[in-house]
């Protein structure tokens, strides 16, 4: 889960990383109070989850509290890059600033562990920093076991060749922010710009956090960071029942048990589709394992709700759940639904293999249900399920 | 022969006696595993029944290996609790540990996969969120159905659990040595590349097929070590072509980030390396068929 500026600014403050004083609000008026708490001016920030703010005119000063409210006015509705501002940071106006540096630690996957990126050219997209000039990008790798104590940042710090009068500030920053990486159960902590100051002063201007939803349980804190508003509403419903729901931009509804699976579905769909007018996926989503008849209502529930939704796949392969379970799970899926008043109205592509898969197709058979077809194989089935999406 | 894991090896599993590790125990018992114990600290000394197969709990991972000789566990333990079992099961040096449990945070499968590192890597991981191993016919150290196909010369290497049963009812007729599911997580004990080597060393294996799904770049290096090192035919499939970026499919890896970890890069790599690349999992089998049929 990626988080907001703010949100990274106010877990960064938590554990002592040096950030200015900040406070988001959704409406222009609330502006001029929180502007006249930071001494009388302050810098307008919007709030989105993507890059190059500043650039797009999402990032203003502010001299009065008045002109902190025309500046919100200004940004609060402003299109970034596809995301709309719902939401401005009133941060206080920074000192001076004399030099910006990069500093984060991440997830290496390819190495299996934890690395420190540190670099005397911030204020950047880091990425063409590594593109570009690679030698001034140091990257340390850090053993999750040992973590980073103020020995270890130092070592970051003259690998990544900070000048020395920063030198030692740069590494306390180092130790508060790898213990925002721990405590936080984070994936990414970025700062970026980390600015030297008039003062002297080190301090992280602007962030990026994002958290390893995983840890959740041992994270209370974190359930409330989440940007329910922005939420696709089909993948909000999915997750409060509990399916694993990706919303996609195609006509084939697509439930499946086994994320390599479904993935897999997606993919067959997308090629079958070539034959039948371009149709594609219209989602995914993963019932998992023991597949009782409940879930697979919701899940069916959830997919039919989908106006975009012209068929559906069902495509189950019977590991240690057998497929005349499965089968039952969708011959009383449908009539649950039936009780619920949501009949439904979207053809059903149904491919059952592998365990008890012929007493499963029986029970599909049997119960003779008009929109349920039934088709033996992967690929046949994702064919039927295109035909029948680009025949609506 | 196989890899890993054969009719000698003596399996305990961690976690046996909560309901996710009574079930699979049970199935694995069926399949010939050699299931000599289960632990748990808080129920030690009693024993469990398995339709008359009397299996004894113990304390920990070391006093089952001495008292059983035991060389395999299995790990059915809560995600919160998973880091201290697994780290318990290095401590004891256990051969080979294979971690089922799904939903295991970052931070603490990095804490475990570095400590066996630390330790001198005398526990091969297998996992975590994988579906286990099976060596069909001697066996199945996992949740992999023990009756989908029989033992052959077909070795399967894959992340995601139910593409390996896909793959392996595709090519129920032909068989399989062993067949390895290493899971979808962003960090994971034994690799694309392990299993390819143990396959390449294996005599009972002849062709490899090898399931990789978006994320990471493993199977981006998995084709650089198969371009040197590996001289059985491979065959491969990549799931996750139409995924999204930034989005997160099922597994807490596969995710597409920017341009890196797209199924359209991992295709062309292993292309490159000489593998053949199946569209479909029904194609892929095809292309195992016709190249053992020479």
């Amino acid at each position: 889960m990626d988080l907001f500026e703010y949100q990274a600014r106010d877990l960064f403050a938590k554990h002592g990383v040096p950030v200015l004083a900040g406070e988001v609000i959704d409406t222009p008026e609330a502006a001029r109070e929180a502007t006249e708490r930071l001494g009388g001016k302050s810098v307008v920030k919007a709030q989105v989850k993507v890059g190059g703010r500043g650039k797009a005119g999402g990032v203003k000063l502010a001299a009065t509290p008045d002109e902190a409210v025309a500046r919100a006015t200004d940004i609060l509705g402003m299109d970034i890059k596809g995301h709309t501002v719902h939401k401005v940071m009133i941060a206080e106006t920074a000192p001076e600033i004399l030099e910006e540096y990069y500093v984060s630690y991440l997830l290496d996957r390819t190495n299996r562990t934890f690395l420190a990126m540190a670099s005397v050219a911030g204020g950047m997209d880091i990425e063409e920093v590594a593109a570009t000039t690679p030698e001034k990008l140091a990257k340390v790798p850090v053993d999750s076991n040992k973590g980073v104590d103020i020995v270890k940042a130092r070592e970051i710090v003259a690998l990544a060749q900070f000048p020395a009068e920063v030198a030692e500030k740069v590494a306390e920053v180092l130790v508060t922010l790898w213990d925002t990486f721990v405590a936080e159960d984070a994936l990414l902590v970025e700062v970026n710009p980390l600015a030297k100051v008039a003062s002297g002063d080190i301090l992280a201007l602007d962030g990026k956090v994002s958290l390893d939803e995983n840890a959740d349980f041992r994270q209370p804190g974190h359930e409330a960071l989440e940007d329910k508003a922005a939420a696709n509403p089909l993948e909000a419903a999915a997750k409060a029942k509990g399916l694993n729901y990706v919303k996609l931009e195609g006509e084939v509804g697509i439930i499946g048990n086994g994320a390599g699976l479904v993935m897999s579905t997606l993919d067959v769909v997308a090629y079958a589709g070539e034959n039948h007018g371009g149709v594609k996926p219209a989602n995914f989503l993963d019932i998992g394992g023991g597949a009782s008849a409940e879930v697979m209502a919701n899940g069916l529930e959830i997919i039919l709700g989908d106006p975009d939704v012209k068929s559906v796949f069902v495509n189950v392969f019977g590991g240690i759940t057998a497929c005349d379970e499965v089968a039952n799970g969708i011959v009383q899926a449908l009539e649950l639904l039936k009780s619920k008043g949501e009949e439904v109205t979207k053809p059903l592509v149904v491919r059952l293999d592998g365990n008890n898969a012929e007493l499963g197709r029986k029970i599909l058979s049997d119960a003779n249900h008009p929109l349920v077809q039934r088709v033996d194989t992967m690929d046949g089935a994702a064919d039927k399920a295109a035909e029948l999406a680009a025949a609506k | 022969m196989a890899i890993f894991l054969n009719k000698d090896s003596k399996v305990i599993v961690q976690g046996m006696t909560g309901a996710t590790g009574m079930k699979h125990t049970k199935l694995m018992l069926g399949d010939g595993t050699n299931i000599v114990g289960g632990v748990n600290p808080r129920k030690a000394g009693t024993t469990v029944d398995f339709d008359g197969t009397e299996i004894p709990v113990f304390g920990t991972v070391a006093e089952a290996m001495k008292e059983t000789g035991a060389n395999v566990s299995v790990l059915f333990v809560p995600p919160a609790f998973a880091k201290a079992a697994v780290v318990e099961a290095i401590d004891a040096e256990i051969p080979l540990a294979v971690v089922i449990t799904e939903g295991i945070a970052v931070h603490d499968s990095a804490a475990f996969y570095a400590y066996a590192v630390d330790k001198g890597n005398k526990t091969r991981l297998i996992g975590p969120n994988c579906p286990g191993l099976i060596t069909p016919g001697q066996s199945n150290a996992g949740i992999i159905p023990g009756d989908i196909t029989k033992p052959g010369r077909i070795g399967l290497v894959s992340k995601s659990g139910t593409l390996t049963y896909q793959m392996m009812y595709e090519l129920r007729d032909l068989g399989f040595s062993s067949a390895v599911g290493i899971g979808g997580d962003p960090v994971i004990g034994t690799t694309h590349i392990d299993a390819l080597a143990a396959f390449e060393a294996d005599p009972d294996t002849d062709l490899i097929v090898m399931i990789g799904e978006i994320g990471g770049d493993a199977e981006e290096r998995a084709a650089d070590f198969i371009k040197a090192n590996v001289t059985k035919p491979v065959v491969g499939y990549v799931a996750g072509f139409t995924a999204p970026e930034g989005k997160t499919m099922g597994h807490a890896g596969a995710i597409v980030s920017g341009s890196s970890g797209t199924a359209q890069a991992k295709k062309e790599a292993l292309e490159a390396a000489g593998v053949k690349v199946g569209k479909t999992p029904t194609e892929t089998a095809k292309l195992a068929r016709a190249i053992l049929a020479g």
